[in-house]
């Protein structure tokens, strides 16, 4: 029997949470500067902050415009809610310190963006919260690190800078067996190319200075609750079903359900480290949200055209990209991102370090600078910069060598993008020594 | 709280804290394949102001054990066993949708134990399609997926909830979700089968109140011109821009409206 279809995906990016202005009929999502909002009457402020009516008080609880933002991204992904983050590294804090505290334990990819890297690896465990790194590529490696403490499973739907296909299906599997949510960070992908909540995923968050904005002008971050994760069952999160003593001992399992995560994270999280993302950056990731079919789209068909030229290279030892013959998650990919696999990837130059640093310098349409997921063609070398703190073995075992290059392919004619690479190889083949076509 | 009903475990959310039977109660009957959690909102804000809430899962629904119950009157008399149990004599009945139906009921056959109704998001009779049962039968996703989507208002459908980050129809999906097997076909063949429900409106007694969604595609507000007949003396709310779902889609309005029938108007 057929169901009745909701609104389609680009549909959903221009309209989803947003309704004419109520005050002014604007179409368009005002920006709601404003830090407080007037309550109409001491029994509606006390209502407010019982969780009686909804609205908004505090611009670092909720705000008109980023609740728009908030509703938007939950939409698209298929969840029950959402946050806004000043920023990815936000979100992740945010779902982390609302599922455990000291003595916790995180089973992650090794596989990560740097600032991840350096959360899991480095600060959280002056908190008493630690992670073991495994292998995306090995789900049996996340089942095997498991232990009791463990409350949470994390991964990228798109291993940095590698490309790494986190089976979803697999890995949320074995989180699911031992009582535990699959955290995913799906900022390569967005959900036009992915949606990790209808393949297994519990929670999702997204760096939305990246490819959800486009436009690389905003610093954001956005985590959504997927609302299918059963907190009661596991019985491991205590900061969901028992009483909380910072809210006259409400369960948000027993008064949220479905939405018991994003409550206690809304409630407790924001108020309390009040990491929110300003209106203004909300406006402008909505902005961006606007046009993310269209973009995608163009993202990855001049990705796959630079990856094409690139592979034919003599300069280049290696280009990682899932949908090559020889990838080795080749058939994952086809299976989990039939649309494509986003516009970052990664190629290995011969000549190493010094052939890197001539590439770099040498480029004139990409940008050297440390994002991804801009409109604009970009670049960086991982070992230098965005993955510097982690050692040689470390850098070895993430799959980054010396001359390894990021690629982040934008939107531009496609023409430009590979002569400025041609340009790029020549460098580093007269740096090196190495030959060129 | 727990409490042992027909030989299961009955639950019903009191507000984190046992009910005090020497206050003003309130029932709040959940909708067919829903549970208390649709009412968290009214329910805080009624323990707020002194009354004492109880908000059942229907046998079978949320934290209930027992099996589905396969008429309206039957979860009427369930819910008065249910006060029986718990002591509270007299409550204003607040239901929605199914859950109306079962306010409904339970007033007008038990005229001593109430003191209002209020019926929200309502229709009597109630039919409900042969598509939407049949997929209720087999327990077809696309059951869930029809009252969510029908659930809303069009304009809705594209969200807009005044609840900051909340997806409306994803929530509602996700609660849907996670009723068991079986229990919304039993829910919607008891909304199909009341056919008593004008009759039974005919014979309230206290103060009433429909609170109705004016653009509510399950139940329209066309469909209510004989159980406003029926009810003597009742008033009705029409929320504009509203469906069915009204808890989510018009919280606050719908809160006004619920505490002018509990607290008298300008009290709420």
């Amino acid at each position: 029997m057929a169901a009745p279809q909701g609104p389609g995906f680009d549909t959903l990016s221009l309209h989803a949470g947003a309704q004419p202005d109520p005050a002014t009929g604007a179409r368009a999502t005002p920006i709601y500067q404003s830090a407080s909002f007037v309550f109409t009457d001491s029994d509606q402020a006390a209502a407010l902050f019982n969780i009686e009516r909804t609205g908004h008080v505090y611009s670092r609880l909720s705000n008109p415009t980023n609740a728009v933002l908030e509703e938007r991204i939950a939409a698209l992904e298929g969840g029950v809610a959402a946050i806004a983050t000043a920023s990815g590294q936000a979100a992740l804090h945010l779902a982390i310190v609302t599922l455990m505290g000291a003595g916790g334990h995180i089973v992650a990819s090794r596989s990560l963006y740097g600032g991840s890297h350096n959360l899991l690896g480095y600060t959280l465990p002056r908190f008493g919260i630690t992670t073991t790194f495994v292998d995306p590529r090995d789900p049996e490696a996340f089942r095997a690190a498991i232990r009791p403490e463990t409350r949470l499973v994390f991964g990228e739907t798109l291993g940095n800078p590698n490309l790494e296909v986190l089976d979803i299906p697999a890995i949320s599997a074995i989180a699911h067996e031992a009582g535990l949510p699959l955290l995913v960070d799906a900022t390569f992908t967005t959900p036009w190319l992915m949606k990790p909540l209808e393949l297994g995923a519990d929670l999702v968050m997204h760096s939305a200075t990246k490819f959800l904005s486009g436009h690389g002008i905003v610093i954001g971050g956005l985590l959504v609750d997927g609302g299918r994760f059963d907190w009661e069952a596991s019985g491991k999160f205590p900061t969901l079903t028992e009483p909380y003593a910072g809210f006259h001992g409400l369960v948000f399992s027993e008064e949220f359900g479905p939405s018991a995560f994003i409550v206690r994270a809304r409630k407790e999280g924001m108020r309390d480290f009040g990491a929110c993302m300003a209106p203004t950056s909300a406006f402008h990731v909505l902005q961006g949200i606007e046009t993310l079919g269209l973009r995608m789209a163009r993202h990855v068909d001049n990705t796959r055209r630079v990856v094409q030229f690139l592979t034919g290279e003599s300069t280049v030892s290696a280009v990682r990209y899932p949908e090559l013959e020889g990838h080795p998650d080749r058939e994952l990919a086809a299976k989990l991102l039939p649309k494509g696999c986003g516009a970052v990837f990664s190629f290995d130059l011969r000549g190493g370090r010094k052939a890197g640093i001539a590439f770099v310098d040498a480029l004139n349409v990409f940008s050297h600078l440390a994002n991804v997921g801009d409109a604009r063609s970009l670049v960086i070398h991982p070992a230098s910069t965005t993955h510097h703190r982690m050692d040689a073995a470390a850098l070895a075992a993430a799959g980054i060598g010396e001359g390894t290059i990021r690629l982040s392919i934008g939107l531009e004619d496609v023409g430009d993008l590979i002569e400025d690479l041609r340009a790029g190889l020549r460098a580093a083949a007269k740096a090196t020594g190495e030959g060129a076509k | 709280m727990k409490i042992e009903i027909d030989g299961f475990q009955a639950y019903c959310y009191t507000g984190a804290r046992a009910p005090d039977v020497s206050r003003p109660a309130i029932v709040l009957c959940h909708g067919a394949g829903m549970d208390h959690t649709v009412w968290t909102l009214v329910a805080r804000h009624f323990i707020r102001h002194g009354r004492s809430v109880i908000a059942p899962d229907l046998p079978a629904h949320g934290r209930s054990g027992g099996a589905a119950l396969s008429s309206v009157p039957a979860m009427a008399d369930w819910v008065i066993r249910l006060l029986d149990a718990i002591g509270i004599s007299k409550a204003a009945f607040f239901g929605h949708s199914l859950g109306s139906l079962v306010a409904l009921d339970a007033v007008s056959r038990h005229p001593d134990r109430a003191r209002a109704l209020a019926m929200v998001g309502t229709a009597v009779p109630m039919p409900v399609s042969d598509a939407l049962l049949a997929a209720a039968k087999a327990n077809d996703h696309a059951a869930f997926e029809m009252l969510t989507q029908f659930g809303y208002s069009k304009r809705h459908a594209f969200g807009g909830n005044s609840n900051p980050g909340v997806w409306m129809t994803g929530a509602t999906l996700r609660l849907f979700e996670r009723s068991k097997p079986g229990s919304l076909f039993a829910d919607l063949s008891a909304c199909n089968a009341y056919t008593e429900g004008l009759e039974r409106a005919a014979a309230v007694l206290c103060p009433s109140l429909l609170v109705l969604g004016a653009e509510d595609r399950l139940t329209p507000v066309k469909a209510t011109t004989a159980l406003r007949a029926a009810l003597a003396g009742s008033e009705a709310r029409i929320l504009a821009g509203s469906g069915h779902t009204l808890m989510v889609e018009a919280p606050n309005t719908l809160l006004d409206a619920l505490g002018e029938l509990e607290h008298g108007r300008g009290r709420g």
